[in-house]
């Protein structure tokens, strides 16, 4: 790709590369936005959820998905979180120079077929190319609208002391995966990102159980930092047991020797809930049901105090705190 | 002042006493040496201490002043007199007057072990209190623990339910009675009472009941075999004879606590010294007033169970602390075990709810009493390193005694330091004294970290401390530094962030009374890990410091730390990448290829870890020497694959160089260390050709001993010739003559003795740690005296 190709070249690229990608006849029109009847809207509830991501990740490729997949599973599960219906997405892309029309090709794809599982549609976009070393490789930005359903009331502040809290599969997948193919780290077995919208599992979720406290996506700074948020935000403590958290054992082989807490590794496909207690076999069962939910626990509790904190009970009866880390996994033992 | 002098026929002075005087029985020991010279006039307690008037007799004022010293109380400590002739005034006998209006220093004062009078009374069985497990008085009994708010008095302690009797009304409010105004006073008529219960609920089998009371039950108990939990004076311990193995084990098994030390306490110092040696200052440190837990070399005729401490040549021994544990221990010959009473690394509970719960899990038997514990205060630990005693942690006993600060400090600002993340202080600091806290814990813990953030509000009520400055570790994911930089925010007050090592060496300076404006002296803090100025993890420095500010001028090899904190727990870790950045895998693989360790070694995840050290992920380098330690001593086969306790691999290596392998150990054969310079041009211990003998050593199957020998010995050599090299005349610490040592490591008594006999043969002075530990415990009076320097500075600026 040539930078300041502008006009024709750029029209040609879009065309060629997104829309015989999406395929989709809103986008395909061409126009400078896509619009939407707002009685079309108006059918799934009664608010609108908006939201925008930049991805940016190094490598762009890496097993179990890519930029694409991130681009359009993160802004997804960021609307689906809320409890919302997710329906369309924007698309925004900085390509640097020289960067193969290939990559753009597979990357697009991509996003295509990770649209198509979330049940999204792609209906306007913006691609630009910079010189050669003002970005790298390729940034994605996407944005996202979606409508929450009547009823459905999802805020980090409504934990109460004695509700469940779920985790929806194995932790720390998708950071452990991207250190790895980052730093070319040899690495017996292959750890894949878990990179994948997540709006399938939570309607499943919400079907079992409507009243859905709290629920986040555990991106980056990972589990921990969730509850952390929901901890502070609902003015409670959260108690987990370390012996439930689900893990993989590649996973967590690869954490012992790295040194790395997999409750602060990233996930791109796992989400925590907190649920009524009574609840939460229903919903543990729903989500065992789905695919994206086959690995779901219950990993602790909400207790009243110490307010804010997230206390992990390890095997032995010991407890430790498990804080918002400002930075990466830095040593403090004198 | 000297125009109204008179000539009259009485003399008449007016003496202030400065130091640790109030709530120690100063004023009746005052008032007692004051009729017993026949002297008129009146004492009192006031914002600075203790002010007298006597008049009488010259020969007998002068009398009156020495008594002062020779027979002040047990547990004060007299900083300064200041004695002025006065007008006689128109003075009855002898009386104790009140404070003046509130400007009493409060007076919280530490726990002291039973007096010597006390204990005698209640083994007297014609006394009131014969067999009363809380009997007191000014010269001992409970404070910090007891303590709820201020003023100390009864009615602001865990005490306020108990309501005195007529005759300890009376012994309270009597001068001459060593009883007058000691708040825990109490009696068998009034007083709490112990008593022996099961964890379980369930009725004590009728045999217990035929024991003397449920004091001397428990010791039956203890003489079973079984575990007891007993309600101490600062939280609740467990106990059990420390020379049954099956007790010990059941214990650490229950307590999930494989190989960490235990404490012991023993009836008397004969029952100790069956068991170890014991030096006179030991003996005397075991007997003072703290009663300290005392690390002694056990090579006594008699042994406790091995269990006891796995791996070590020393044990920590304690003498009975209150009278519960005197009468407890009455009929016990043997030692016993007396541990913190909660699971593996939690505080020590002090909750009575908390008894079923948390301690039934692990003792069956409790005795336990009515008398609260306001607040966690764990057993002090001390050791003679050097010919000194010096606290390797500061609670029971000596804290919250304030620390007298140097000259300089007179003006200081009001500063709170929140200490480190491990064996966590605090400290308040004031005009010319510091507050150090008790030993808090390890701030990862959710319990300690609460007890914190409640200790802090606490202090700062009981010393009515209005804090002016806060002062921080420079680390930024520290738990304290986090709460610091919170309440620095919320109460708009300035922070200083202080470096740690620079902490480590100005709370050594503080410890030894340096005055603020002395030179700046050449600080070797050695220790695990802290953030450096360049945000690089340090921990082997070299630092020419005062209290302002520091320079590193010389440090350890940096060495990565294989999956960050992980290498802490497992030394191999420090081992593998020091053999890699001093040879590679291919020349120590060909070299010492016989070798077990080279077998241990390959059969690790290399071709991971070997990433790692390649790109750097989750592989800081660090300069730390407390790693180094690890990477020998996992070398030799110590704790290589993984530590149950913090620095449990240098401590057991340490124990391995006894004295006599020590001695037998030639010089010429202690390992090489080269000083070259980092690409910084910073010079630096660089330790290839150490590994290179020691691994030689291997090869040659040299005990272990030895080479632990061998190591120490190197290591000093080459502490004591960066040293010379830092200070030489020309060189960027030229002249100077001061070496001050702080930092964990230098509570290995091995390398400690050896630097320090080698840096005092090279001229040097040596300072080192006594009042608070080289360890993390002593940042907090660092980092406090650090911020009040800087704050001095600018205001002196400024021209105030
Ligand atoms: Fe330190
Ligand atoms: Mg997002
Ligand atoms: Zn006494
Ligand atoms: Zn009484």
């Amino acid at each position: 790709l040539t930078h300041g190709a502008g006009g024709k070249a750029m029209r040609d690229l879009i065309q060629d590369v997104f829309v015989g990608a999406f395929g989709q006849p809103d986008a395909a029109a061409m126009e400078d936005q896509a619009r939407v009847p707002l009685s079309a809207l108006a059918r799934h509830g009664d608010r609108l959820a908006f939201t925008t991501d930049t991805y940016v990740v190094d490598p762009l490729f890496f097993p179990g998905g890519d930029i694409g997949t991130l681009a359009v599973a993160g802004t997804v599960n960021d609307l689906a979180v809320s409890g919302a219906r997710p329906l369309y997405l924007s698309c925004g892309v900085v390509l640097e120079e020289g960067l193969p029309v290939e990559t753009l090709r597979r990357v697009a794809e991509s996003m295509r077929r990770t649209a198509e599982a979330a049940g999204v549609r792609i209906v306007t976009g913006d691609t630009k190319v910079v010189e050669r070393g003002s970005a790298d490789k390729l940034f994605i930005n996407t944005a996202g609208i979606g409508v929450i359903p009547a009823g459905i009331e999802i805020s980090s502040a409504r934990a109460r002391p004695g509700d469940a809290v779920i985790v929806s599969g194995h932790l720390g997948d998708h950071g452990a995966a991207i250190l790895i193919a980052r730093k070319q780290l040899a690495l017996e077995a292959d750890i894949p990102s878990d990179c994948r919208p997540l709006n399938g599992l939570i309607d499943a979720m919400l079907a079992a159980c409507p009243d859905i406290r709290c629920l986040r996506d555990a991106t980056r700074g990972g589990v921990a930092t969730v509850l952390n948020e929901f901890a502070q935000d609902s003015g409670v403590a959260i108690r987990i047991r370390e012996e439930t958290l689900p893990l993989r054992e590649t996973v967590k082989g690869a954490c012992e020797i790295l040194g790395l807490d997999p409750l602060y590794l990233a996930n791109e496909g796992k989400l925590v809930a907190v649920v009524p207690a009574d609840a939460a076999e229903r919903v543990i069962e729903a989500m065992r049901a789905h695919p994206d939910g086959r690995d779901a626990a219950v990993v602790g509790c909400i207790a009243e105090r110490p307010r804010g904190a997230v206390i992990l009970e390890t095997g032995f009866g010991g407890e430790r705190i498990v804080d918002m880390l400002v930075g990466e996994q830095l040593p403090r033992i004198c | 002042m000297s125009a109204v002098m008179q000539p009259v026929a009485a003399q008449a002075e007016r003496i202030r006493v400065q130091g640790l005087v109030q709530g120690v029985g100063f004023r009746p020991t005052v008032w007692r040496l004051a009729r017993r010279e026949g002297l008129r006039g009146w004492v009192r307690n006031d914002g600075d201490g203790v002010d007298l008037h006597v008049q009488g007799d010259a020969a007998a004022i002068e009398r009156f002043a020495r008594a002062l010293r020779d027979e002040m109380p047990a547990l004060a400590r007299i900083d300064r007199v200041i004695r002025r002739p006065a007008v006689p005034e128109d003075a009855g006998d002898f009386r104790i007057v009140d404070s003046e209006g509130g400007a009493a220093r409060t007076g919280v004062v530490p726990d002291a072990a039973t007096c010597t009078d006390c204990r005698a009374e209640i083994f007297d069985p014609f006394a009131r209190r014969y067999r009363y497990p809380f009997t007191n008085c000014t010269h001992c009994g409970p404070r910090l623990s007891i303590v709820e708010a201020i003023p100390y008095d009864r009615a602001h302690t865990t005490m306020r339910g108990f309501a005195l009797c007529d005759d300890c009304r009376d012994e309270y409010t009597s001068p001459q009675d060593r009883r007058f105004h000691a708040q825990p006073v109490a009696c068998h008529a009034c007083g709490p009472r112990a008593r022996l219960l099961r964890t379980d609920g369930a009725a004590m089998a009728a045999d217990m009941l035929t024991m003397l009371d449920d004091v001397d039950a428990a010791c039956t108990l203890l003489q079973r075999g079984e575990i007891v939990a007993i309600k101490g004076l600062g939280g609740y311990q467990f106990a059990c004879d420390a020379t049954r193995a099956d007790a010990v084990a059941r214990l650490r098994d229950r307590k999930r606590r494989p190989r960490k030390p235990f404490a012991l306490m023993a009836r008397d110092l004969d029952v100790i010294r069956r068991h170890c040696a014991v030096s006179d200052d030991e003996a005397a440190l075991l007997a003072s007033p703290a009663a300290p837990v005392v690390l002694l070399v056990a090579d006594g005729a008699r042994r406790v169970d091995d269990g006891v401490a796995p791996g070590l040549r020393t044990l920590g021994f304690m003498l009975p602390n209150t009278p519960l544990h005197h009468l407890m221990l009455r009929r016990m010959d043997r030692p016993i075990v007396l541990t913190s009473g909660n699971l593996a690394d939690e505080p020590q509970c002090i909750d009575d709810a908390e008894v079923g719960a948390r301690l039934g899990r692990i003792a069956d038997y409790v005795l336990t009493h009515d008398r609260p514990i306001a607040r966690r205060v764990d057993d002090s630990v001390a050791r003679i390193v050097d010919g000194v005693p010096r606290l390797l942690r500061r609670a029971r006993g000596y804290a919250p005694a304030p620390l007298r600060l140097p000259a300089g400090f007179e003006r200081a600002p009001a500063v709170l330091a929140y200490g480190g993340e491990l064996k966590n202080t605090f400290c308040l600091l004031r005009a010319g004294e510091a507050i150090v806290s008790h030993h808090v814990g390890d701030l990862d813990n959710p319990r300690t970290q609460e007890d914190y953030r409640r200790a802090l509000a606490d202090y700062e009520q009981l010393f009515e401390h209005r804090a002016e400055w806060l002062a921080v570790d420079l680390h930024p994911d520290y738990r304290s530094s986090r709460l610091g930089r919170e309440q620095a925010a919320a109460r708009g007050l300035p922070l200083a962030t202080v470096q740690h090592h620079h902490a480590h060496v100005a709370a050594c300076l503080a410890d030894n009374e340096v005055a603020l404006a002395a030179p700046p002296v050449l600080g070797i803090a050695l220790d695990g890990l802290g953030y450096g100025d360049d945000d690089a993890l340090w921990g082997g420095e070299f630092l020419l410091a005062d209290y302002r500010a520091a320079r590193r001028l010389g440090t350890f090899k940096p060495v990565a730390l294989i999956g960050g904190d992980r290498a802490m727990r497992e030394p191999w870790r420090n081992t593998y990448a020091h053999l890699m950045a001093e040879m590679g895998w291919a020349r120590f693989a060909n070299d010492y290829a016989e070798l077990e360790l080279h077998r241990f070694l390959a059969a690790q995840s290399r071709a991971l870890i070997d990433g790692m050290l390649a790109s750097g992920t989750q592989a800081p380098p660090a300069s730390s020497c407390g790693r180094l330690f690890d990477a020998v001593a996992g070398a030799a086969g110590i704790c290589r694959e993984r530590t149950q306790y913090e620095g449990q691999a240098a401590i057991e290596f340490e124990a391995l160089a006894d004295a006599g392998t020590l001695a037998d150990a030639d010089d010429t054969l202690a390992y090489p260390f080269a000083v070259p310079r980092l690409k910084s041009g910073l010079p630096y211990i660089e330790p290839l050709a150490m590994w290179q003998a020691l691994l030689g050593d291997l090869i040659l199957g040299t005990p272990v001993p030895v080479i632990s020998a061998r190591f120490h010995k190197g290591l000093a050599k080459v502490i004591v010739a960066m040293v010379r090299q830092l200070c030489a005349d020309g060189a960027p610490a030229g002249g100077v003559r001061r070496v001050a040592l702080s930092g964990g490591v230098f509570q290995n008594r091995v390398l400690h003795e050896q630097v320090a006999a080698r840096l005092r043969a090279a001229g040097f002075d040596v300072l080192a740690h006594r009042q608070v530990p080289a360890n993390d415990g002593g940042l907090s009076l660092g980092q406090a005296v650090i911020a009040a320097a800087r704050a001095l500075s600018a205001a002196e600026r400024r021209g105030e």
